[in-house]
């Protein structure tokens, strides 16, 4: 009789880039995409490649990453990829590594860690492939990366509202009309914290932005070698979506961290650190720029009147002065007892 | 006086084995002999207890793959997919609207040439709820590049799996292939079936391959990426190209089988029974084999020449062939065990399509009644056989027949 409680492969333990300037030259994600100027969701695309290097294979489920990415005879990738269904990142990823696993264990295919990343955008991961990502979480014997990059809409399809859309917007499917300002009640859908909290096996979570690029290649390269499988949530500013320039796509990262509206964070075995300006925003070291200075560089927010954005603020304020675990788990810190 | 004795596990590798199993144990065994790489299940009757016998066979160690219990039937068949991509032979299945829960992951399947082996425990569709057997849940994926098999025992469910791996994975090939067991009558009936002994699967039956189109970092390709209007009529094209060579790759592989183990099929798209002297002939699928070869034999004492046509492939559908045996008789009855709500005549879909391979098929075109019967599990009874032959019969006469009719069903 085997008793195993968790069947471990050892992963590519690929350490951290020490610096920009120790970043390798090599690009996995090259010429031939399509994508916007000012497109970030490119930009993660190209740094989780970076990040991850040549024996990997990547899974990108439907979305911009797929449609305005990769064209016939003119793919962008440098590394194994395969499209994959809308809602499928978790089972692509799930599936690739059960694969790779089965025929190393029987000797049909070469041993060796191969790093399984699949990618959604925030239709793909929030709304539609929620529930195929959970159950893949919960499998601890597959070493995989569930990269989320998150564009707050539908951008592929006219942009249309997702689960993580911020409260407010215009997009086509929300549109403010002559009785109706606001059209999306909804707030955006906490992610990170939802596939942390709700996986307690899961050694790596964390957010990212593409403003902070080395960073974001780090944490990409520490989600690949914990073991098991892992989830990034990134934000990605869209200049078609949001409507802004896209000279403006790189602030626009850094204002949603500085607003306190994106925090940086990361949950390593099951210690949550923040990072970056975050940090410095939750240690007292650095005030959070009113909310006000990162919705109106954008078009989407054109509609809003004062008091709109008087209550983004005070959602974003309630968000880290009265949540348990500030920015990250939206519990009351008074903790009810009879 | 010294006695032979060969250990269990050794006579399992050289000799052939007899037991008595379900239909969805046949296909268990067969997927263990196969040494399937990656399985994924979820709970739908009555197909699942193919899963249950895998989860033991795993457990027991006499089966090496990876085990997945999905969340859905969507991820069911996206996780086969990509560990088929990865180069794992794999197997799913599912029933009824856990199959059309799945669509999407089976409508891509066949388009990313996926020789996923499925089994469908042919089930009714909701709403309202049932268990028992309908044939429109596989049915359902028949447009779509799948390869579409229906069997009638549990001896030719575990052949036939052996079977499926071949075809589907022949590089000419590359699509998937489903196989459908009457949900109860025969998924949960057992029968005496004789089991391969595993060195002759092991020749009969190679590595999947999928060369190029491996994804691997060795092999960096990019598969599916945005077409448009500029290729995606070549590519569909390429599918079409599958089916065109679908019947020649079958009569390879079941020629092979019989070569190998002995067990002959004939001919693999249908298999008649009593046909020879025939006037009329009822057609259908899966298990109702049971009770209208019972009929028939009962039918004959009384002097009436009728014979029976048993389809086993729908797709690909052995048309000319097919109508080349259906013009020796006056008429025809298909018995279908689904609907085509709408179709022409009203029929079901399988009276549909021998009707329209007869048209261009055959000179003579005697008359296709259909019938539909036997819906949600109910049995198609031998007094049913009796009234569809007489209905045929009279059609055979020149009596005109309403070209559709439901048996058995309820004042």
């Amino acid at each position: 009789m085997s008793t195993t409680f968790v069947d471990e492969k050892p992963t590519q333990n690929l350490e951290a880039f020490k610096g920009v300037k120790k970043v390798p030259y090599e690009e996995y994600y090259t010429s031939g995409h399509r994508t916007c100027q000012g497109c970030e969701s490119a930009q993660i695309m190209k740094l989780m490649a970076k990040a991850a290097g040549p024996r990997t294979i990547v899974l990108g489920s439907t979305g911009c990453m797929y449609v305005a990415n990769t064209s016939y005879y003119a793919t962008p990738w440098g590394v194994p990829w395969m499209h994959t269904q809308l809602g499928s990142s978790g089972s692509a990823a799930l599936g690739a590594a059960a694969g790779l696993r089965a025929q190393m264990r029987k000797g049909t295919m070469k041993d060796e860690p191969i790093n399984v990343i699949a990618f959604c955008g925030d239709g793909g991961g929030a709304d539609m492939g929620l529930g195929a990502i959970s159950a893949t979480m919960c499998h601890p014997d597959y070493n995989l990366l569930i990269l989320m990059y998150d564009n707050e809409s539908y951008a592929n399809t006219d942009i249309q509202i997702s689960g993580t859309s911020p409260y407010g917007v215009n997009t086509s499917f929300s549109t403010p009309g002559k009785v109706k300002r606001i059209m999306n009640h909804r707030w955006k859908k906490n992610m990170a914290p939802l596939m942390m909290v709700g996986h307690p096996t899961v050694k790596y979570v964390g957010t990212i932005s593409t403003s902070y690029p080395l960073q974001a290649m780090n944490n990409v390269r520490k989600a690949l070698s914990i073991g098991g499988p892992t989830f990034i949530h990134c934000l990605n500013p869209c200049p078609k979506g949001w409507d802004f320039d896209p000279v403006l796509s790189f602030e626009l990262g850094e204002l949603a961290v500085n607003t306190g509206i994106w925090p940086l964070y990361e949950v390593e075995n099951g210690k949550l650190k923040l990072y970056g300006k975050t940090e410095q925003i939750a240690s007292g070291r650095f005030k959070r720029l009113p909310v006000r200075d990162y919705l109106l560089k954008q078009g989407r927010f054109a509609h809003f009147i004062e008091e709109d954005i008087e209550y983004f603020q005070s959602k974003i304020d309630d968000m880290w002065n009265k949540w348990l675990v500030p920015g990250i788990i939206p519990l009351q810190k008074d903790i009810e007892t009879e | 006086m010294a006695t032979l004795t060969i250990p269990v596990e050794e006579k399992k590798q050289t000799l052939e084995q007899e037991a008595l199993i379900t239909g969805a144990e046949a296909i268990a065994i067969a997927c263990k002999l196969a040494n399937v790489d990656v399985v994924t299940a979820y709970p739908i009757r009555p197909y699942d207890t193919v899963m249950q016998y895998i989860s033991q066979l795993v457990a027991d160690g006499e089966m090496d793959c990876e085990y997945i219990v999905a969340e859905g039937e969507h991820s069911q068949f996206e996780i086969v997919k990509h560990a088929s991509v990865c180069g794992a032979r794999v197997f799913c299945g599912s029933s009824g609207v856990g199959w059309m829960y799945a669509m999407e992951a089976l409508t891509v399947t066949p388009a990313l040439r996926i020789p996923l082996v499925a089994m469908v425990g042919n089930r009714a569709l909701d709403d309202p709820g049932a268990f028992g057997v309908e044939h429109n849940d596989a049915l359902a994926v028949r447009d779509l590049g799948w390869m579409l098999t229906w069997v009638d025992s549990a001896q030719e469910a575990l052949d036939t799996a052996l079977i499926a791996y071949r075809v589907a994975e022949d590089p000419r090939m590359l699509v998937p292939l489903a196989i459908s067991c009457d949900g109860a009558f025969l998924t949960h009936s057992q029968a005496l079936v004789k089991i391969p002994a595993a060195e002759q699967v092991k020749k009969f039956l190679p590595r999947y391959n999928r060369g190029d189109l491996l994804l691997h970092p060795d092999n960096v390709i990019s598969v599916a990426p945005q077409v448009n209007e500029d290729w995606v009529m070549e590519i569909r094209r390429q599918n079409y190209g599958v089916t065109e060579r679908a019947c020649d790759v079958i009569r390879e592989v079941y020629a092979d089988f019989e070569r190998t183990f002995g067990r002959k099929y004939g001919n693999p798209f249908f298999e008649e029974y009593m046909t020879e002297d025939a006037e009329v002939v009822l057609l259908g699928m899966g298990t109702m084999s049971t009770p209208v070869r019972v009929a028939i034999r009962k039918l004959r004492e009384e002097g009436k020449k009728v014979g029976f046509v048993r389809l086993r492939w729908f797709r690909p559908f052995a048309g000319p062939e097919l109508a080349k045996c259906l013009e020796r008789f006056k008429a025809v009855g298909v018995i279908d065990r689904d609907f085509s709500f709408g179709s022409p005549n009203l029929s079901g879909v399988v009276a549909t399509e021998v009707r329209s391979a007869m048209y261009t098929g055959s000179s003579t075109r005697p008359p296709v009644i259909g019938f539909i019967g036997g819906l949600g599990g109910r049995e198609v009874t031998v007094p049913d056989v009796e009234t569809m032959t007489d209905i045929v019969f009279q059609a055979a006469k020149g009596k005109a027949q309403p070209l559709t009719q439901w048996i058995g069903l309820r004042g």
